[in-house]
């Protein structure tokens, strides 16, 4: 009796991988299936990262000149098409003047100056790798910079009991997507190097699907109605690091930034 | 009839872990160091859970908070407590830990130690670990003698640390801890901390995954035995961690390590041997050897389990929210002021 109903099911399964494999959805390319973990889900993971200069704009940008003038080229923007869908970003006007302002002193105000946590969704697009551990009740991505951690609650999910730097990220599967929902932002990180920002009020939705062996498409919905007038959507491809032995190194950048941020307050010689 | 055939086996099973993880703390008997886990073999297959891809399952929230201290005290000579002496033992520490406040003594203090670090004098499982220390190799349960480089070393570092001037006097000299980029829960070895010690440890494909709470540091663990060391050149603050299965034993060896943040005055030389194992439902058996002979005569051992606790960790931002820094140095530096003008008062009087 149980061998006949697996069987089925195997059939059925078989059945349906080879039709959706002759059939595509209308419009959509042929679905890549991912290879799957022990307990059947696409097994998504890996060491990633984002070939993207999103974090110094998320917008497109052109080169520019840098931040500090002692580095030359090497702190000039590196330009851009960006990962913002449609655009420009739909702002309100207040949030508008704040961003300009944000901007403005973005050499002294950008969190990531000061090694700060990155937030979400800064963190996908950083130029630095994150790593994906994946078990049946939580997916944790563990990033490179400043040892950022999310921890994707695929079970026992309880809604955000206070706001943090990188959110509370609950997740479920959409088939081949892992769709994460991450709310309780606090209001201190930014999206990029050029100031665009949020509010505590910030939602957002990620889809993750696997597009082949050594890709993913990562797409996000961004809503925060206290700083834009519409729900907006950002879109990459996060690329597997192959070298042989990769592996996140530290990158635990507090030191390198104690002189900046108390230097004024060391004794005076 | 089989599975009660099976669940009985299991108690018993688990019953054996306990009285082994027990008697091995109470009598201080402790296999030389090189030798596997004791606890490991009496572990069936059968009781150690799994994880879908097979392996043992050591999955969850953890914590190794405890008064049990590293060495066993100079006062002392055994191995245990008694229940009444160790009660004693957690009176006095937990007095010390609420101590900082001085209830009644500063108007608007509202939240003490006692409630925002849940001091350890609270934990069931605290109180149930009456070793006197965590050290059970060699038997005494002291670190063993420094080698004449490691002494040197020592003395070394006391000096850099007067040269440098008072905690006070710059972010730099102040605690690594205080100065948010690593804390003792990290390691390695990973020890207990006043407060927050607690992990969530995550399995996937290939890595064994630590989430301390302190730091919000993950400890990622390949465990596919194929991983070779990073150069000699290179060095972290945690190191550089591989593990393997021994058994239901997950073995991590660590070498890489800084040297900016010495464990007891060892050296970057040191290699740090843990076990992580499951002797019943509740306990993480932990177990770490020190080997770093340009410290220590001999290598060292240490055994300090972890328990079940509840989750979920939440995130701890420490370097973002640190105003302990800021506020520290501000206030010295105040003082400074304040002491320049009363110098200067003097001299025009």
């Amino acid at each position: 009796m149980r061998t006949t109903f697996r069987t089925l099911t195997l059939l059925s399964a078989a059945a349906l991988a080879v039709v959706s494999a002759v059939m595509p959805v209308a419009g959509q390319a042929p679905a890549y299936r991912a290879p799957r973990t022990a307990d059947g889900k696409p097994n998504l993971n890996g060491i990633w990262q984002a070939i993207s200069e999103a974090d110094w704009d998320i917008e497109g940008h052109s080169a520019a000149p840098g931040r500090v003038l002692a580095l030359g080229a090497e702190d000039a923007v590196v330009p851009g098409l960006g990962i913002v869908e449609g655009g420009p970003l739909p702002y309100l006007p207040a949030a508008a003047t704040k961003r300009k302002a944000n901007y403005d002193s973005r050499l002294t105000a950008d969190p990531e100056i000061k090694c700060y946590l990155p937030g979400v969704p800064r963190g996908m697009y950083l130029a630095q790798p994150f790593q994906i551990i994946q078990s049946t009740k939580n997916i944790m991505m563990a990033f490179q910079y400043a040892g950022a951690i999310r921890t994707v609650y695929m079970a026992d999910q309880t809604e955000a009991p206070a706001d943090s730097w990188m959110g509370w990220s609950n997740g479920h599967w959409e088939g081949e997507t892992l769709v994460v929902d991450t709310t309780g932002f606090n209001d201190l990180s930014w999206f990029d190097r050029s100031g665009n920002f949020h509010s505590d009020a910030m939602h957002v939705v990620e889809r993750i699907t696997a597009a082949g062996p050594d890709h993913l498409n990562w797409e996000a919905t961004i809503d925060d109605k206290k700083v834009f007038s519409r729900p907006w959507k950002m879109s990459m491809t996060l690329y597997r690091r192959k070298e042989k032995g990769a592996r996140l190194l530290e990158f635990r950048c507090v030191e390198f930034v104690e002189d900046l941020v108390y230097g004024h307050l060391r004794k005076a010689k | 009839m089989r599975h009660r055939a099976l669940a009985s086996f299991g108690v018993l099973v688990v019953g054996i872990a306990v009285t082994a993880l027990a008697t091995r703390g109470v009598a201080g008997q402790s296999p030389a160091a090189a030798k596997p886990a004791p606890a490991a073999p009496a572990a069936k297959k059968s009781t150690v859970p799994r994880t879908p891809d097979g392996q043992p399952d050591l999955q969850g929230y953890w914590t190794n908070s405890t008064y049990v201290p590293l060495e066993r005290p100079n006062n002392v000579t055994k191995a245990a407590y008694t229940d009444q002496e160790f009660a004693a033992v957690v009176k006095n520490a937990a007095e010390r830990e609420a101590e900082q406040t001085e209830p009644g003594t500063i108007a608007d203090v509202h939240y003490d130690f006692t409630q925002f670090g849940l001091d350890r004098s609270q934990s069931a499982f605290v109180k149930s670990d009456l070793r006197t220390s965590m050290i059970v190799e060699p038997p005494n349960g002291k670190m063993p003698p420094l080698t004449t480089e490691g002494q040197k070393r020592a003395a070394d570092r006391a000096a850099e640390r007067r040269r440098m001037g008072a905690t006070t006097d710059a972010v730099q000299n102040m605690p690594i801890g205080t100065r948010c980029i690593i804390m003792a829960g990290s390691g390695p070895p990973m020890m207990n901390s006043g407060y927050n010690s607690n992990y969530h440890i995550v399995q996937g494909a290939g890595y064994v995954m630590i989430l301390v709470e302190m730091i919000h540091d993950a400890r990622i663990i390949p465990i596919d035995g194929s991983r070779a060391p990073l150069p000699e050149n290179m060095r972290q603050w945690m190191g550089d961690s591989r593990g393997h299965w021994d058994g239901d034993t997950l073995v991590v060896e660590t070498t890489n390590i800084n040297g900016k943040n010495p464990f007891r005055g060892s050296s970057e030389k040191m290699k740090i041997t843990e076990r992580f194992w499951r002797p019943d439902a509740n306990t993480l058996g932990y177990r770490f050897t020190i080997d770093d002979p340009a410290t220590w005569t001999t290598p060292w051992t240490a055994e300090a389990p972890m328990i079940k606790t509840v989750g979920p960790i939440f995130e701890h931002a420490c370097h973002e929210g640190n105003y302990g820094v800021t506020n520290t140095l501000a206030g010295a530096r105040l003082e400074d002021r304040k002491a320049a003008e009363a110098a200067a008062k003097k001299t025009s009087n």
